[in-house]
């Protein structure tokens, strides 16, 4: 059971809460293409990502940024049982899609790249460390139905 | 994952703006290091202070970036270049290189605060292969 101070919970809610989903989530996204390339190949039918500018023009990279981010709606929902809740969205990515596990925190890391630069100064030293230890939890409950 | 000549012009483009808030961006990565990675506290147990924004962090923060300039002038042979900080860190100060990561993860997350326009995917992507090979050079005396 993970425990989530006050700060932490709070901190979690207000984030996703003031988020622009149609601005972070192809940001993120397309991020993670360009600055780990290899994160591609799970992508190979969303048309052309030969460099920096196509990709962060792609309408479909774009759309799933957005459907990835609106997939964490479910977890800051269910803080006290994150695990659960993803463990239809585990086995999802790992039988169906087939995706390296390792690649979630690659997205995870860019993601908290992006919400720095949005964010500024408001994202604060405590704020960072809250949002990584959530994403730490997300990113371990959909690694779990790997076998 | 060498660094093209696309990579070291970016990286030196970016160097150049972030001299202007230097010290800024060493004391805020060394602070947040301390917090979101508490672990790292170990390292610097013989400080007074560690709470962000002191006297011995700030001071400390500044030494980091000064070693990232530094090796950002000798982007053409980091392992040669980086001999000296490599020995320094091995022998002396037996940083696990398992840290550096973290670190560079931390100055990302600054440099992404205080530059959101001129941190682009691209500059993120020259400056983090960057930082993974001065990492690689600091490394390389280790064993």
């Amino acid at each position: 059971m993970v425990e989530w101070t006050d700060f932490e919970r709070s901190t979690i809610e207000s984030i996703f809460a003031k988020m622009d989903y149609e601005d972070v989530g192809p940001a993120a996204l397309s991020r993670c293409l360009v600055v780990y390339p290899w994160t591609q190949r799970y992508f190979g039918n969303f048309g052309n990502l030969y460099n920096a500018a196509a990709i962060m023009s792609n309408k479909m990279v774009a759309q799933h940024g957005i459907t990835v981010l609106h997939g964490m709606d479910r977890a800051v929902k269910n803080m006290d049982d994150i695990k659960a809740t993803y463990a239809e969205l585990s086995v999802l990515h790992s039988e169906k899609l087939h995706v390296d596990p390792d690649n979630f925190k690659l997205l995870g890391d860019c993601l908290t790249i992006v919400l720095a630069a949005r964010m500024g100064t408001a994202f604060t030293a405590e704020v960072q460390a809250a949002f990584q230890k959530f994403l730490a939890i997300v990113i371990s409950s959909l690694g779990r139905q790997y076998h | 994952m060498t660094l093209s000549a696309k990579d070291k012009a970016a990286v030196k483009g970016f160097m150049s703006k972030m001299k202007s808030r230097s010290e800024e961006i060493g004391a805020e990565t060394l602070s947040r290091m301390l917090v979101v990675y508490p672990q790292t506290k170990s390292y610097f147990a013989h400080w007074p202070d560690l709470a962000p924004g002191s006297a011995p962090v700030r001071e400390h923060g500044v030494i980091f970036i000064n070693g990232v300039y530094e090796a950002a002038d000798k982007i053409d042979d980091l392992k040669n270049g980086l001999l000296t900080l490599s020995e320094l860190h091995a022998f002396m100060l037996r940083v696990d290189p398992v840290n550096f990561k973290i670190f560079i993860h931390c100055m990302l997350v600054v440099l992404a605060m205080l530059f959101p326009e001129d941190f682009t995917p691209q500059v993120h992507l020259a400056v983090d292969k960057f930082l993974a090979q001065v990492a690689l050079a600091l490394a390389e005396k280790y064993r």
